[in-house]
């Protein structure tokens, strides 16, 4: 009756490429072309710079609370750059600069976070999914795409996003589990910030790495460093080699920072030293990939001037847009408008032409005839 | 027409679907191999293969927001509670997500979902395990909830939630299963979600009832006829869309009601249904509605304490006859 080891041979990769002063791994570098390597630059400095508008908007007043991206343009561009327009991204709710790479236009992002219900909806032939705020809740519906693309033996991939704290709940280890044992194409894109609002990253799991929790449901897990955006992209492109292939789905961990706060409804300063921020800001995604396109001459002039203007002309444009109808409400809670909705539809267009809104019709209590009815008892 | 049972019925109407439209499959636990916890499933497997009859892990939630994923592109998922007091697993999948990422896309996404299984009192299976479900589902916009009584109602009304293009809730029940009667063959009879059905009719009072209830309140209206009460029999068969139409028309006829719920009364069905009587008909009732309600205690385990949470033929009686004031003391 021996005692023995089953398994010695689980491993957990960590992967970086360009290190915080941006000098390359010339080994492990993914070879990008020049004109992909601007083009994400542009996208990372877009995201972030869009992100610095919507906080002055948010404290304006002129949208509602957001959740920043700061500090997580690579995770984020990195992974969403692997995928094909045909194939499928879930975004949980902090991936701004993943959206607007998958064709979101940003004043229809603004629109969505001002509380317009035509903000949420991607185009006809968008496969994204909507912002969801249940943390985990998104990555179940991931493996359902990725099932309903093994189901219809259709070519396309599912990438899926979410948080350290996301790891915590059910939905995100059943997920992983349906994805093991079904070996549907998804890749799982964690967005490692250390914080979830104000609980660290020891608080939250015991596990050394969250890649490693991969292993348990027999999928592979990797670590990169997550501000290092040619890391992130190396990993994401093999994981969705890898399930395009049919050979299963990836959980890829992207070590990253929340530079900002959780939301526009957060105090970081309550929770965490200026240091730690500090510390984290000298790994600043943008600086070390803007040093490295640099000594590549890569870096154009005016860029930052042409990306603001952009996001200037968006914010126009989006300011032009008028307040929401109230009516919208009703038309999408089904797939068809049912009666009693059209009813209170009705009422409501009603009570906005005349100044009462909201006042039910149908159910105006007439006045006591007891005893006076007609008909027979 | 064939005579056939509830369970037969609804695997005829799933073997039917599965026949028609290659975009529904079938995903629970137990439902492959083992063919159902309660047999509906009977065959299944081996007519259609593991692809659309999908065994999956224990994971009430996981598999719910799979079926809700793929539901999104357009395959139609039936998902199987193994009952549904596991469903609360789910929850959040099912209110959070199924019911409104439709409204969150701003109409991109339907989810034609169905979330299927056995619920509400059964036969000594205690307090997680025996109760009425529907409540926590009809409350939620964008959720359809359908409770089917009979064979026929059970093939009929399940087709139409394949077919429909929104997440239904469709709860069976235990004590069902093995309830024989007619059903049509026709691989096209649905019967549209949100009709009520008049059971039997009456002049009276009109007695609102469902599943198990809407039995016992038939034997109760036999019972009644002999001391010459005569009692109309309105079962909603989908709750959400709710028919308020039927019940309030039979209401105007016999001008008085009594709704009768096998959970507890609490801010139940009854309580919506006595409250749409008394805004539309108010004038037409000769006497308040009256709810026949489970006890507010969970379902114990013993059969005497669970026939005395639950309402009897002999309460509903009861409550008809007071609402004729027809119990003595008129
Ligand atoms: C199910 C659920 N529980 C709690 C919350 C509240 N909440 C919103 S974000 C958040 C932290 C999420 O942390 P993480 O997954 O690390 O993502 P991050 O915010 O860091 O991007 C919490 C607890 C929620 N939205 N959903
Ligand atoms: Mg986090």
């Amino acid at each position: 009756m021996p005692r023995t080891v089953l398994e010695p041979r689980f491993q957990v990769e960590y992967l970086s490429v360009l290190d915080a002063e941006g000098s390359l791994d010339s080994a492990l570098d993914p070879g990008l072309p020049p004109a992909e390597l601007k083009r994400l630059y542009r996208a990372m400095l877009l995201g972030r710079r869009l992100d610095e508008r919507m906080v002055r908007l948010q404290r304006q007043g002129r949208i509602g609370t957001f959740a920043p991206i700061k500090g997580q343009e690579a995770s984020q561009l990195g992974s969403v750059a692997v995928l094909r327009p045909t194939d499928w991204m879930v975004p949980s709710f902090r991936e701004t600069a993943a959206m607007i790479w998958r064709g979101w236009p940003i004043e229809k992002l603004l629109l969505f976070f001002a509380g317009h219900l035509e903000g949420g909806q991607p185009a006809p032939d968008q496969r994204d999914l909507p912002i969801t705020i249940p943390v985990s809740t998104q990555l179940p519906h991931a493996v359902g795409l990725a099932y309903a693309a093994q189901y219809r033996e259709d070519d396309v991939i599912v990438m899926a996003y979410f948080g350290d704290g996301a790891t915590s709940e059910g939905d995100f280890h059943e997920a992983l589990n349906f994805a093991g044992v079904w070996h549907v194409p998804v890749v799982f894109v964690c967005q490692n910030n250390q914080w979830a609002i104000s609980v660290p990253l020891k608080k939250q799991t015991n596990s050394k790495t969250i890649a490693q929790k991969a292993l348990a449901y027999g999928l592979p897990g990797i670590q990169v460093d997550g501000n290092d955006v040619l890391a992130v992209y190396a990993a994401s492109r093999e994981a969705v080699a890898r399930a395009r292939a049919g050979d299963g789905p990836t959980l890829i961990e992207c070590v990253t920072y929340r530079l900002g706060v959780h939301t526009t409804a957060d105090d970081p300063t309550k929770y965490r030293s200026a240091e730690e921020v500090a510390e984290w800001e000298r790994r600043d995604p943008l600086t070390r990939f803007a040093a490295y396109l640099k000594r590549k001459r890569l870096l154009d002039e005016g860029l930052e001037a042409a990306v603001d203007e952009e996001i200037a002309a968006a914010v126009a444009r989006f300011e032009a847009t008028g307040v929401a109808d109230p009516l919208v409400m009703f038309d999408h809670v089904y797939a068809e408008l049912p009666p009693d909705l059209k009813a209170q539809r009705e009422a409501l267009a009603e009570g906005l032409r005349s100044g009462e809104p909201g006042r039910r019709e149908k159910h105006e209590p007439s006045p006591p005839m007891r005893g006076q009815r007609s008909g027979k008892r | 027409m064939a005579v056939m049972t509830y369970r037969e019925a609804l695997n005829l109407a799933l073997r039917e679907e599965l026949t028609r439209d290659p975009n529904v499959f079938v995903i629970g636990e137990e439902v492959g191999l083992y063919e159902g916890a309660y047999k509906v499933t009977q065959g299944l497997l081996k007519e259609f293969g593991p692809k659309r009859i999908v065994d999956t892990p224990i994971a009430e939630s996981g598999f719910t927001g799979v079926g809700i994923g793929a539901a999104m592109v357009g395959l139609r998922p039936v998902v199987e509670m193994m009952t549904f007091n596991f469903a609360l697993l789910a929850l959040d999948q099912i209110v959070n997500s199924a019911a409104k990422l439709h409204y969150m896309s701003g109409g991109q996404y339907n989810v034609p979902l169905v979330i299927r299984g056995p619920g509400g009192p059964a036969h000594q299976l205690a307090a997680q395990h025996s109760q009425s479900m529907e409540v926590y589902f009809y409350h939620v916009p964008g959720l359809k909830v359908v409770r089917p009584s009979t064979p026929m109602d059970a093939k009929g009304l399940l087709k139409a939630a394949i077919r429909d293009d929104n997440p239904v809730i469709f709860i069976e029940s235990e004590t069902l299963y093995n309830v024989k009667g007619e059903v049509p063959e026709d691989p096209d009879f649905v019967i549209p979600l949100g009709q009520a059905v008049v059971r039997r009719e009456g002049t009276d009072v009109t007695v609102v009832a469902y599943m198990g209830m809407m039995y016992r309140a038939m034997e109760a209206a036999e019972e009644l006829a002999k001391d010459g009460i005569s009692v109309e029999i309105v079962d909603p068969r989908s709750l959400q869309p709710l028919d308020t139409a039927t019940i309030i028309g039979s209401v105007r006829k016999t001008h008085r009601a009594v709704v009768v719920e096998a959970g507890a009364g609490f801010a139940g069905m009854g309580s919506e249904i006595a409250t749409e009587i008394t805004e539309e008909a108010f004038d037409d009732l000769d006497a308040p509605v009256l709810r026949v309600t489970g006890a507010q205690a969970p379902m114990p385990y013993a059969r005497n304490l669970e026939r005395a949470k639950t309402p009897t033929k002999e309460k509903i009686a009861d409550a008809i006859r007071r609402v004729c004031y027809a119990n003595g003391s008129r």
